[in-house]
This record gives C-alpha cells, structure tokens and sequence, in this order.
C-alpha cells in the first residue's frame, strides 16, 4: 500500500498527509477528517472499535483514488483510515486532496469520503458505557447493502467494482 | 467445491465464527452460496439478506458464478470514515 492511500492501526498523522500532497503546481489543499464523537442520538459511546476485510479496503481505497484523478485534475490525493480501538475525539478517516484550483479540490475531496463512507468494507462497533457494543450496520437503501448494483444518486459514486 | 466464506461485523458475531465453509457443486453462483450459507448457520440468514458478497475482493451480484479458489466473503452493510 501507498504510504498515502491505506489503512494503519496508529494515530493519524494528518499534518504529514496534507504536506505529502502539497505540491508547487498546486494552490489548493483540502482536507477532510472525521473523528469519533461521544454520541449517536441518544446513544452515548466511550470508544469504537474499526474492522476492516483488508485487501478488498485497500483495493477499494485504490479505486476511489483512480475515480478522482480520472474526474478532477488532482495533484496528490491521501487516504488513511484508522483500524482498531478509538476513542472518543480520534481521528477515524483524514482524506487530502490537492488541486491546481480550490473547486476541484474541495469536489473530489467531499467524492472521496463519500464513496469511501459507501463502498469500503470497513465497520464500526459503537460501545457505550455500559459495555454492551454493537457494530453499525446502516440499512438506508439497497445500494448500501448491494454496492454491486448501479446507484443513482446524487454521492455518484465511482465506477462500479463488479468484474467485466 | 468447499469454498470458505470470511464473515465480519455482526454476520461474525451471528455465526459465532470468521469463516464459515460452505459446500457447492462446481457452476454454482453467488445465490446458490447465499442459500447454503443460510442453511448451514441459520442464525446468519435473516442478515445475509442485508448484506453484499464478495468475490476476490469485488462486489459481485448473484448471478456470479463461483469457482474453486475464490476468495468468498460477506460484506454487511458498511460503517466506515
């Protein structure tokens, strides 16, 4: 895996991942973070714990990086999710894209956490203070459970991964 | 063919195991291992329902057909980022 798109179980050095795409031919840098919060709804959460099936995230973290340079004109883009026990405040998922103009990268950017949120097998497992946790698994729509079939909605996300 | 089929999340938790090997006969599909792997852990069958397959590490709809040395594993609805 690219020191850039990957998977770690250590703390996100996400002001390394925004000087890594920084480039001279590049006057934008966008960066997306998301962080774990204390409550969900009602539910409150101590920590989370990430789980990942590996080689298809990473396979997947590839593909959206191919969908956002094959849509934006993109300098450099990073893509780190963490894995294992988080806590409350820590960061989850750093996206960074840089661009020659703000518009594409704020764009692909919002993409890349969009289709990473929708199509990398990673989970979560809420688990509150009780200590009785649950893994989180959203039943919103059949693109959720069923990437494989066409979506249609406004995230579009990339290519789909289906073989042919 | 047996092909092992690597569970995750909550499917892990309903069958009680990462991976689960499920028997078929050879040009069976993705469908016909979502119906043997619903026999075979009961408990995993309402579930499965909710949630995609892989094959070799893609999404693959249910007229996929398996082979032998596919990498086969459930992927529940996901909570990533």
């Amino acid at each position: 895996m690219s020191p850039m798109i990957r998977l770690t179980p250590d703390p996100i050095d996400y002001h390394a991942l925004t000087e890594a795409v920084r480039s001279p031919h590049c006057g934008a840098v966008a960066l997306f973070l998301g962080t774990v919060r204390d409550l969900t709804g009602e539910r409150v959460t101590v920590f989370l714990d990430y789980e990942a099936y590996p080689p298809m995230a990473e396979k997947k973290l590839a593909e959206i990086e191919a969908a956002v340079r094959g849509r934006w004109a993109v300098g450099d883009v990073a893509l780190v999710h963490r894995l294992g026990r988080l806590a409350v405040g820590d960061v989850s998922v750093a996206v960074a894209v840089s661009a020659p103009h703000r518009a594409a990268a704020f764009d692909a950017c919002r993409y890349a956490i969009d289709a990473l949120k929708e199509l990398v097998p990673i989970w979560k497992r809420e688990n509150p203070p009780d200590g009785t946790g649950e893994w989180v698994h959203p039943s919103a729509t059949p693109v959720a459970a069923n990437p494989a079939r066409e979506a249609g909605d406004a995230s579009d996300p990339p290519p789909s991964s289906r073989p042919g | 063919m047996t092909l092992p089929v690597h569970l995750f999340a909550r499917a892990q938790e309903l069958a009680g195991a990462a991976v689960v090997s499920v028997e078929l006969p050879v040009g069976a599909t993705v469908a016909d291992l979502r119906r043997a792997l619903a026999a075979a852990v009961p408990a995993l069958a309402g579930f499965l329902e909710r949630s995609a397959v892989a094959v070799n590490h893609d999404f693959a709809d249910d007229g996929r057909v398996l082979g032998s040395g596919d990498e086969v594993a459930v992927i529940p609805p996901v909570s990533g980022g």
